[in-house]
């Protein structure tokens, strides 16, 4: 029952997107080895308190946005577009 | 009121409660026909009639009377209503009375007063905590046990009907929501709704007030209801301000949201026409106000379950708002003053009061002396240590206890009653609050658990918080409305509070056990004993979360509200630890029962999900077409001609079938997804999202892609064509349409965001068909405005914008059938009338429309990878595609589909599959193996995943799937096995091909 801002759509409830995750990974580059692709496509952190993680506003404008949730309390802290540095929102690092 | 006064009403007092006399109403119970008024509830009617035994309890079916006066309930469980609204495990004390009622108690056979298995209440010292699954789990006959055991243990029995009932749901939202109307809630929405702010309350029962219509308090000197009746008057004039009655919040969920269940209909035999009979509530808060209130806990002592035994403030409920005497001799059994207070209103509605027995050795409130002057027997530091009777109380046994209340010091005493109202203290309704995850707090003053800190949002008042005096309820009601509303930018002041006629009262003594013999009951509902408890604790069942799952302690339809206080303690007790170290266990939504049905509301049977309708959905309806699901789409699976039904399915199939290859058909591809692609660098975008190239593709012209995951496993496959320099046409398969755009959505906004290209949903846009057959390109030229479609000006693969009667159509020659075939894309709204234009310019060819059904065979036929060969866990070589990966460039899962796993030689790979016997139909799911005979675990070579089940233009049925070794096997039989269906079929390994592996149908 969370509601999500979405950047360019304004504040809406969570059923009109669909949760993607973590969005701290970088795609590693074409020529990267196959340990750097491991890591990208299976291992996950499964943090206690903030967590970048995309959500899709499928239901909406399909925007990909960059949500800074916190796994404790499901508080969302921050949104933005995928290119926006949210590193600093509560104590996120 | 003489002459409206039931003769059968025994129990009612002559005058009093919040009853109508003037309304009686007639109702059965256990098929014995009884009058009570409107305003009762089941239990009060049943009360006031005299009736004591209710129900049989759930493990030792001990006999059980009504114990509550609310939706704590732990006894009075039963069936309401007949035939299709038939609901077990209803509580009788929150069922309000109507004409016509109709009830049966639950868990005995043949009848509640001769109950056949209460042979296990004798047999009870072999039955502690999972006694039947210690004894019987893991025998050889635990299957034939189960059924027996299953029976004995129980609650009512559910209709296996459909609910003829609708159900309704709501979203809301206000700047307070104030859960409960007693005193705090309704001081709060006083609060909070004259400072203009938009406030709900909900109220679970009929009536604001709470306890104030339980009790007989005044306030400002006159009977606290007139204030109750002038506050609701006033909220009713403020506009922003709704009361919700038989309402109940039932869940606290993320972002201040509240779920409520409202019972609309509920007090009535049925609803009203066209009303539905409960609705969700989905209430977005600013801010929220729980003032829940609180339940009393009972005493736990031998025997304390007798029908007669009850909690002390249920027994001033029926006396003060009911009218009834719960019974003629009373004790009253107390570790605070509420005894005392239980004994003055009970004696004032003329039930005779023997004792009030307190566990206290002192230090009693005001109430204690006027007690003594009625000449009742006041006892203290004492408690009760047995009771008499069996299908009612008959008696009880009295005795001092020792200083420490850990043994008996004096010789017991007895009275004979029929009453017993006992008072453990109150525990605060903290649900809510708890489901928002915060840890409840032990407060060693009220001994019990109050709210936690947090959420911001929240704040309990009243005696959700722990205040248990009527003063300082408004007080803090008040407070918090006044606060909520103020954080919110409201200006708010304190209402006015009425002055309140409390005696001081003294401190309570926890009693969480009187020591002793005999069975004393913690948990009613489940029947989890002191006994049990101990069990656990020696079995090392210790942690709070383990003595529930062990002892089922809390685990009924009342979530334990009776319950979780008193065996939390206990174990603290045999553990050695503090109430806070034991903690207390989770709660979780919902706080009560909720029908599935209020949770599904209006999305049932045609509304559970969506239809999606192609644009050409209307032609088929009209021609014969049987439907098929995909996904959420409707597709025509075959055709019915004139005369035919189901029956004649397989005929239809194969006339579809037989004509496509032989003349032509035409299929609806509509569903196909389909993607717009545009941007100077589109190609190099399909270049990296495909495993193919796609540098090359010339304007005109389509191609086959093979799309993997980033984890090298094939994602979806289809045609994408070059429609213009910059702009390009993809098609997806219908199940992956929505997948597809998202991947290439992510791929474009977070990856590779310096391509410069844009992607559309265009599914809808587009209506699409696929002529095929070899005589599909004569019906093509009748149709096109002058396009040229030989071979050398459209040939395979081509792609061209035309006019269709002078509509816009892209044709593209493409096969999915294997045949010579063309695809029709018009826009959506014109897709019909092309269609029937086709159908007409076919006619003379033998055109026929044909389903997936026909489709799926040809294109199995065919050897083409679709959706059972596309499950996720198949790479390109094992679709025999491998050649088709580009080594010359980087794509979507090109690093992972390296992988040692995903390049394994021994990787079972696309292949042919015919019956040995030629008749045999091996089905879709099949498991391959070398050898039927072997036993378990055996070596799987692989399975079938696509089936046709007929093939007309073959002598025997043809399915492909994948087997280890591929196609280096061919020509080897193994068996394609479907326990299931106890179906083991002999299968011969073929080229996945069947039908024209040259391909010389689609480029003739």
């Amino acid at each position: 029952m969370i509601r999500i801002a979405c950047p360019y759509c304004g504040l809406r409830d969570h059923q009109e997107f669909a949760y993607v995750g973590d969005a701290s990974r970088v795609r590693p580059t074409d020529e990267a080895g196959s340990d750097a692709w491991f890591d990208y496509v299976y291992l996950r952190d499964n943090p206690r308190g903030p967590h970048q993680e995309y959500w899709q506003h499928i239901h909406g404008c399909r925007a990909f946005v960059k949500v800074v949730r916190n796994t404790l309390t499901h508080e969302i802290l921050a949104s933005g577009l995928p290119d926006d540095d949210l590193s600093g929102v509560a104590g996120e690092t | 009121m003489f002459p409206f006064r039931s003769p059968e009403q025994s129990y009612r007092l002559p005058e009093g409660g919040d009853i109508d006399r003037l309304a009686p109403l007639a109702f059965r119970f256990d098929d014995r026909r009884y009058i009570g008024y409107q305003g009762d509830t089941l239990a009060s009617a049943l009360l006031a009639n005299g009736v004591r035994l209710v129900g049989r309890s759930f493990k030792y079916h001990r006999p059980r009377g009504v114990y509550s006066a609310g939706p704590e309930e732990p006894n009075a469980l039963v069936e309401l209503r007949g035939g299709d609204r038939h609901e077990p495990n209803t509580r009788a004390t929150t069922i309000e009375l109507h004409a016509g009622l109709e009830a049966w108690s639950q868990n005995r056979w043949p009848n509640l007063l001769l109950d056949i298995m209460q042979v296990t209440n004798l047999a009870s010292p072999l039955l502690p905590a999972g006694f039947y699954y210690k004894t019987f789990m893991g025998m050889p006959g635990w299957r034939f046990y189960e059924r027996f055991i299953r029976k004995a243990a129980g609650l009512g029995k559910p209709t296996s009907a459909p609910d003829p009932d609708r159900y309704d749901r709501m979203h809301a939202f206000c700047d307070v929501l104030v859960v409960g109307a007693g005193p705090a809630g309704l001081a709060a929405a006083l609060a909070a709704g004259r400072s203009g702010a938009r406030v709900l309350v909900l109220e679970e029962g009929d009536a604001p007030g709470g306890r104030l219509r339980a009790e007989r308090e005044a306030l400002d000197g006159v009977p606290a209801r007139d204030w109750v009746d002038r506050v609701v008057a006033e909220l009713g004039q403020l506009p922003d301000v709704t009361i919700l009655t038989r309402t109940t919040g039932f869940g606290y969920y993320d972002g201040t949201v509240i779920a409520a269940l409202e019972r609309i209909s509920d007090h009535l035999s049925e609803p009203d026409p066209f009303s539905v009979r409960q609705r969700l509530w989905h209430i977005r808060a600013s801010r929220v106000v729980l003032a829940t209130g609180a339940v009393e806990r009972p005493l736990v002592f031998a025997g304390n379950d007798r029908p007669g035994v009850m909690l002390a403030g249920a027994a001033r409920t029926y006396v003060n708002r009911f009218a009834v005497r719960p019974g003629n001799r009373a004790a009253v059994f107390a570790n605070s003053d509420d005894g005392y207070r239980t004994a003055l209103d009970l004696a004032g509605a003329g039930v005779e009061v023997r004792a009030v027995i307190d566990c206290r050795a002192g230090g009693h409130g005001a109430l204690r002396g006027r007690v003594e002057e009625l000449g009742i027997d006041c006892l203290d530091g004492a408690a009760v240590t047995a009771t008499h009777g069996y299908l009612a109380l008959t008696g009880i046994e009295a005795a001092r206890l020792s200083s420490d209340g850990r043994s008996i010091a004096g010789s017991p005493r007895h009275y004979s009653v029929d009453l017993l109202a006992v008072s453990g203290g109150w525990s605060p309704n903290i649900h809510l609050q708890g489901h928002t995850g915060t840890p409840p707090v032990y407060d060693p003053g009220i001994a019990g658990f109050l709210p936690g800190a947090g959420p911001d949002a929240a704040v309990s008042a009243g005696a959700a918080a722990g205040a248990f005096s009527l003063a300082e309820c408004l007080r803090q009601g008040g407070q918090a409305g006044c606060d909520a509303a103020g954080m919110l930018g409201f200006r708010c002041t304190m209402p006015e509070l009425p002055a309140t006629d409390e005696p001081p009262v003294g401190a309570l003594r926890p009693l969480w056990r009187v020591p002793g013999n005999g069975k004393g009951f913690v948990d009613l509902q489940d029947d989890v004993t002191v006994a049990d408890i101990e069990l656990a604790h020696r079995e090392g069942y210790r942690s709070v979360e383990h003595l529930k799952r062990y002892t089922t302690l809390g685990m009924g339809t009342d979530q334990g509200r009776t319950s979780n206080v008193n065996g939390l303690a206990i174990m603290a007790e045999e553990r050695g630890v503090g109430i806070p170290e034991a903690g207390i266990t989770r709660f979780r939504p919902p706080a009560v029962p909720v029908a599935i049905g209020a949770l599904a509301a209006g999305d049932v049977g045609q509304h559970f999900a969506p239809k999606r309708r192609t644009p050409i959905h209307d032609w088929h309806e009209a021609n014969g077409a049987v439907f098929d699901h995909a996904g959420l789409w409707l597709r025509p699976q075959y055709y019915l001609g004139p005369g035919e039904d189901q029956n004649d399915m397989d005929r239809a199939i194969a006339r579809e079938v037989t004509t496509t290859r032989s003349a032509v058909g035409l299929v609806d591809v509509s569903t196909l997804g389909k993607i717009d692609i545009q941007g100077s660098d589109a190609a190099e975008f399909l270049n990296r999202v495909y495993v193919n190239g796609w540098k090359t593709l010339p304007v005109g012209r389509a191609r086959y892609g093979l799309m993997q995951r980033e984890d090298g496993i094939v994602f979806d496959d289809g045609t994408t064509s070059r429609v213009g320099e910059l702009s390009y046409f993809m098609t997806t398969t219908t199940a992956n349409a929505g997948p597809v755009m998202s991947h290439l959505e992510e791929l474009l906004q977070i990856h590779w965001r310096d391509l410069d290209v844009a992607v559309a949903s265009v599914t809808e846009h587009w209506g699409a068909m696929a002529l095929a057959g070899p005589r599909s390109r004569e019906v093509l030229a009748r149709v096109v405005d002058g396009l040229d479609v030989s071979n050398e000006a459209l040939p395979f693969m081509g792609v061209r914008d035309t006019t269709v009667s002078g509509l816009h159509a892209r044709v593209f020659r493409i096969s999915f059938s294997g045949e010579l075939a063309y695809e029709i894309a018009v826009p959506a709204d014109y897709a019909q009338f092309v269609w029937e234009r086709v159908v007409d310019a076919g006619e003379s060819a033998g055109l026929i429309p044909y389903g997936t059904e026909a489709m799926g065979i040809m294109r199995i036929e065919k050897g083409h990878a679709a959706g059972g060969e596309l499950d996720g866990r198949t790479t390109a070589d094992d679709l025999g595609m491998g050649r088709m990966v580009s080594s010359r460039k980087f794509h979507v899962g090109h690093a992972m589909s390296r992988r040692e796993g995903l390049t394994d030689p021994n990787r079972a790979m696309l292949v042919g599959l015919v019956p040995v016997d030629s008749v045999s139909r091996p089905r879709a799911g099949s498991i391959l193996v070398a050898d039927p005979a072997a036993q378990p675990p055996v070596d799987k070579l692989g399975h079938v995943s696509s089936s046709a089940w007929l093939s007309p233009n073959l002598p025997h049925p043809v399915a492909i799937g994948f087997v280890r070794g591929g196609k280096d096997r061919i020509g080897d039989t193994v068996w394609a096995m479907f326990p299931m269906k106890n179906e083991t079929i002999e299968v011969r390994i073929v080229d996945p091909v069947f039908y024209d592996p040259d391909g010389e149908k689609l480029h003739g």
